[in-house]
Protein backbone atom coordinates (compact mmCIF):
# COMPACT_ATOMS: atom_id res chain seq x y z
CA UNK A 1 0.00 0.00 0.00
CA UNK A 2 1.36 3.42 -0.95
CA UNK A 3 -0.23 6.67 0.21
CA UNK A 4 1.45 9.81 -1.07
CA UNK A 5 0.59 13.43 -0.32
CA UNK A 6 2.74 15.87 -2.29
CA UNK A 7 2.73 19.26 -3.98
CA UNK A 8 4.73 18.13 -7.02
CA UNK A 9 3.02 16.78 -10.15
CA UNK A 10 3.04 13.01 -10.63
CA UNK A 11 3.43 10.92 -13.77
CA UNK A 12 0.12 9.08 -14.08
CA UNK A 13 1.34 6.67 -16.77
CA UNK A 14 4.50 5.82 -14.89
CA UNK A 15 2.63 5.33 -11.59
CA UNK A 16 -0.03 3.13 -13.21
CA UNK A 17 2.63 1.05 -14.97
CA UNK A 18 4.70 0.61 -11.80
CA UNK A 19 1.58 -0.30 -9.83
CA UNK A 20 0.44 -2.88 -12.41
CA UNK A 21 3.82 -4.47 -13.02
CA UNK A 22 4.89 -7.88 -11.79
CA UNK A 23 1.61 -9.02 -10.33
CA UNK A 24 0.85 -12.62 -11.21
CA UNK A 25 -2.12 -13.20 -8.93
CA UNK A 26 -4.11 -10.01 -9.63
CA UNK A 27 -6.53 -10.25 -12.54
CA UNK A 28 -7.73 -6.64 -12.33
CA UNK A 29 -6.08 -3.24 -12.00
CA UNK A 30 -8.37 -0.20 -11.79
CA UNK A 31 -7.03 3.35 -11.89
CA UNK A 32 -8.81 6.66 -11.51
CA UNK A 33 -7.31 10.12 -11.85
CA UNK A 34 -8.93 13.43 -10.97
CA UNK A 35 -8.16 16.45 -13.15
CA UNK A 36 -8.59 20.20 -12.55
CA UNK A 37 -11.63 21.09 -14.62
CA UNK A 38 -12.36 24.51 -16.04
CA UNK A 39 -16.13 24.44 -15.79
CA UNK A 40 -16.18 28.20 -16.23
CA UNK A 41 -15.33 27.85 -19.92
CA UNK A 42 -11.91 29.44 -19.78
CA UNK A 43 -12.58 31.43 -16.63
CA UNK A 44 -10.61 29.29 -14.22
CA UNK A 45 -7.06 30.45 -13.75
CA UNK A 46 -5.94 28.09 -11.01
CA UNK A 47 -7.08 25.64 -8.37
CA UNK A 48 -5.48 25.84 -4.98
CA UNK A 49 -5.68 22.90 -2.61
CA UNK A 50 -5.09 23.36 1.08
CA UNK A 51 -4.67 20.39 3.41
CA UNK A 52 -4.06 19.52 7.06
CA UNK A 53 -0.47 18.25 7.01
CA UNK A 54 -0.55 16.28 10.26
CA UNK A 55 -3.85 14.58 9.52
CA UNK A 56 -3.98 14.01 5.76
CA UNK A 57 -1.66 11.02 5.53
CA UNK A 58 -3.33 9.28 8.47
CA UNK A 59 -6.84 9.94 7.15
CA UNK A 60 -5.94 8.51 3.73
CA UNK A 61 -4.29 5.46 5.30
CA UNK A 62 -7.39 4.82 7.38
CA UNK A 63 -9.63 5.01 4.29
CA UNK A 64 -7.32 2.69 2.34
CA UNK A 65 -7.15 0.21 5.24
CA UNK A 66 -10.93 0.15 5.42
CA UNK A 67 -11.08 -0.61 1.69
CA UNK A 68 -8.66 -3.51 2.18
CA UNK A 69 -10.89 -4.90 4.94
CA UNK A 70 -14.01 -4.72 2.79
CA UNK A 71 -12.74 -6.09 -0.51
CA UNK A 72 -10.28 -8.71 -1.57
CA UNK A 73 -7.43 -6.46 -2.69
CA UNK A 74 -3.81 -7.15 -3.44
CA UNK A 75 -2.69 -3.53 -3.25
CA UNK A 76 -3.84 0.10 -3.07
CA UNK A 77 -2.19 3.31 -4.28
CA UNK A 78 -3.37 6.82 -3.46
CA UNK A 79 -1.58 9.97 -4.63
CA UNK A 80 -3.12 13.34 -3.75
CA UNK A 81 -1.57 16.71 -4.48
CA UNK A 82 -1.90 20.01 -2.68
CA UNK A 83 -0.88 23.55 -3.63
CA UNK A 84 -1.56 25.45 -6.85
CA UNK A 85 -2.67 23.71 -10.06
CA UNK A 86 -3.92 24.85 -13.45
CA UNK A 87 -6.79 23.38 -15.53
CA UNK A 88 -5.82 20.04 -17.04
CA UNK A 89 -3.36 19.18 -14.28
CA UNK A 90 -3.89 15.94 -12.43
CA UNK A 91 -4.91 16.44 -8.81
CA UNK A 92 -4.92 12.89 -7.57
CA UNK A 93 -5.08 9.24 -8.49
CA UNK A 94 -6.12 5.97 -6.93
CA UNK A 95 -5.25 2.49 -8.11
CA UNK A 96 -6.50 -0.85 -6.86
CA UNK A 97 -5.28 -4.34 -7.64
CA UNK A 98 -7.55 -7.33 -7.03
CA UNK A 99 -7.94 -10.91 -8.21
CA UNK A 100 -11.31 -9.91 -9.72
CA UNK A 101 -12.49 -6.67 -11.34
CA UNK A 102 -15.61 -6.24 -9.18
CA UNK A 103 -13.47 -5.81 -6.07
CA UNK A 104 -11.04 -3.52 -7.89
CA UNK A 105 -13.83 -1.25 -9.26
CA UNK A 106 -15.86 -1.09 -6.06
CA UNK A 107 -12.83 -0.43 -3.87
CA UNK A 108 -11.69 2.38 -6.21
CA UNK A 109 -15.16 3.97 -6.01
CA UNK A 110 -15.20 3.62 -2.25
CA UNK A 111 -11.78 5.28 -2.01
CA UNK A 112 -12.95 8.15 -4.20
CA UNK A 113 -16.19 8.67 -2.27
CA UNK A 114 -14.38 8.74 1.05
CA UNK A 115 -11.46 10.86 0.10
CA UNK A 116 -13.81 13.46 -1.39
CA UNK A 117 -15.51 14.10 1.95
CA UNK A 118 -13.38 12.53 4.70
CA UNK A 119 -9.81 13.49 3.76
CA UNK A 120 -8.80 16.98 4.93
CA UNK A 121 -8.42 18.81 1.61
CA UNK A 122 -10.10 22.06 0.64
CA UNK A 123 -10.28 23.45 -2.89
CA UNK A 124 -10.18 27.12 -3.75
CA UNK A 125 -10.79 28.38 -7.26
CA UNK A 126 -9.03 31.42 -8.67
CA UNK A 127 -10.79 32.93 -11.67
CA UNK A 128 -9.03 34.70 -14.52
CA UNK A 129 -10.84 37.83 -13.36
CA UNK A 130 -8.92 37.74 -10.10
CA UNK A 131 -11.72 36.45 -7.89
CA UNK A 132 -11.20 33.56 -5.52
CA UNK A 133 -13.70 31.33 -3.77
CA UNK A 134 -13.74 28.14 -1.74
CA UNK A 135 -15.48 25.22 -3.40
CA UNK A 136 -18.52 24.21 -1.34
CA UNK A 137 -18.95 20.57 -0.45
CA UNK A 138 -21.87 18.98 -2.30
CA UNK A 139 -24.70 17.20 -0.52
CA UNK A 140 -24.50 14.45 -3.13
CA UNK A 141 -20.89 13.74 -2.12
CA UNK A 142 -21.97 13.30 1.49
CA UNK A 143 -24.95 11.20 0.37
CA UNK A 144 -22.60 8.99 -1.67
CA UNK A 145 -21.13 7.64 1.58
CA UNK A 146 -24.43 6.15 2.69
CA UNK A 147 -24.33 3.47 -0.03
CA UNK A 148 -21.30 1.87 1.62
CA UNK B 1 -3.55 23.17 23.30
CA UNK B 2 -3.06 24.13 19.68
CA UNK B 3 -6.15 25.30 17.84
CA UNK B 4 -5.90 25.16 14.05
CA UNK B 5 -8.08 26.70 11.36
CA UNK B 6 -8.29 25.76 7.69
CA UNK B 7 -9.76 27.16 4.49
CA UNK B 8 -12.35 29.95 5.00
CA UNK B 9 -12.33 29.45 8.77
CA UNK B 10 -8.61 30.35 8.72
CA UNK B 11 -9.32 33.37 6.50
CA UNK B 12 -12.16 34.67 8.67
CA UNK B 13 -10.23 34.33 11.91
CA UNK B 14 -7.07 35.61 10.29
CA UNK B 15 -4.57 33.02 11.48
CA UNK B 16 -3.79 29.35 10.85
CA UNK B 17 -2.94 28.30 14.38
CA UNK B 18 -2.82 29.56 17.94
CA UNK B 19 -2.18 28.36 21.48
CA UNK B 20 -5.30 28.36 23.63
CA UNK B 21 -5.50 27.81 27.35
CA UNK B 22 -8.96 26.66 28.26
CA UNK B 23 -11.02 24.82 30.86
CA UNK B 24 -13.56 23.82 28.22
CA UNK B 25 -14.54 20.16 28.50
CA UNK B 26 -15.95 19.74 25.01
CA UNK B 27 -15.51 21.12 21.52
CA UNK B 28 -18.82 22.99 21.89
CA UNK B 29 -17.61 24.70 25.06
CA UNK B 30 -14.37 25.71 23.35
CA UNK B 31 -16.37 27.15 20.45
CA UNK B 32 -18.48 29.18 22.91
CA UNK B 33 -15.31 30.56 24.53
CA UNK B 34 -13.79 31.47 21.19
CA UNK B 35 -17.00 33.14 19.98
CA UNK B 36 -17.06 35.33 23.07
CA UNK B 37 -13.56 36.63 22.33
CA UNK B 38 -14.01 38.80 19.27
CA UNK B 39 -16.37 39.39 16.41
CA UNK B 40 -14.17 37.61 13.84
CA UNK B 41 -14.42 34.39 15.90
CA UNK B 42 -18.13 34.88 16.41
CA UNK B 43 -18.59 35.23 12.65
CA UNK B 44 -16.42 32.24 11.80
CA UNK B 45 -18.38 30.01 14.18
CA UNK B 46 -21.81 31.51 13.57
CA UNK B 47 -23.07 28.40 11.74
CA UNK B 48 -21.68 25.30 13.46
CA UNK B 49 -23.52 23.07 10.98
CA UNK B 50 -21.18 24.46 8.31
CA UNK B 51 -18.11 23.36 10.25
CA UNK B 52 -16.25 20.16 10.91
CA UNK B 53 -13.88 19.45 13.78
CA UNK B 54 -10.93 17.16 14.39
CA UNK B 55 -9.51 16.45 17.85
CA UNK B 56 -5.93 15.21 17.79
CA UNK B 57 -6.25 14.77 14.03
CA UNK B 58 -9.31 12.50 14.17
CA UNK B 59 -12.67 13.67 12.81
CA UNK B 60 -15.24 13.94 15.56
CA UNK B 61 -18.26 16.06 16.56
CA UNK B 62 -18.95 19.09 18.72
CA UNK B 63 -19.94 16.99 21.74
CA UNK B 64 -16.51 15.36 21.84
CA UNK B 65 -14.35 15.76 24.91
CA UNK B 66 -11.20 17.87 24.59
CA UNK B 67 -9.78 16.94 28.00
CA UNK B 68 -6.08 16.14 27.44
CA UNK B 69 -6.37 17.05 23.74
CA UNK B 70 -3.20 18.45 22.19
CA UNK B 71 -4.75 19.74 19.00
CA UNK B 72 -8.22 20.85 17.91
CA UNK B 73 -8.84 21.84 14.30
CA UNK B 74 -11.84 23.61 12.74
CA UNK B 75 -12.61 23.61 9.04
CA UNK B 76 -15.43 23.55 6.47
CA UNK B 77 -16.66 20.24 4.98
CA UNK B 78 -13.82 18.71 3.03
CA UNK B 79 -13.54 18.85 -0.75
CA UNK B 80 -10.86 16.35 -1.73
CA UNK B 81 -10.60 14.14 -4.77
Amino acid sequence: MRIIVQDAPFDFGQEAETFANGRHDMGAIVTFTGVVRDFRGGGLNAMEIEHYPGMTQKALEKIAEEARCRWSLGDVLVIHRYGQMTPGEKIMMVATAAPHRKDAFEAAEYLMDYLKSRAPFWKKEHSTGGEAGWVAAKDEDEDALTRW
Amino acid sequence: MDVLYFAWVRERIGLPKEKVTTDAATVAELVAELRAREERYDLAFSDPAALRVAVDQELTDFDASIRNAREVAFFPPMTGG
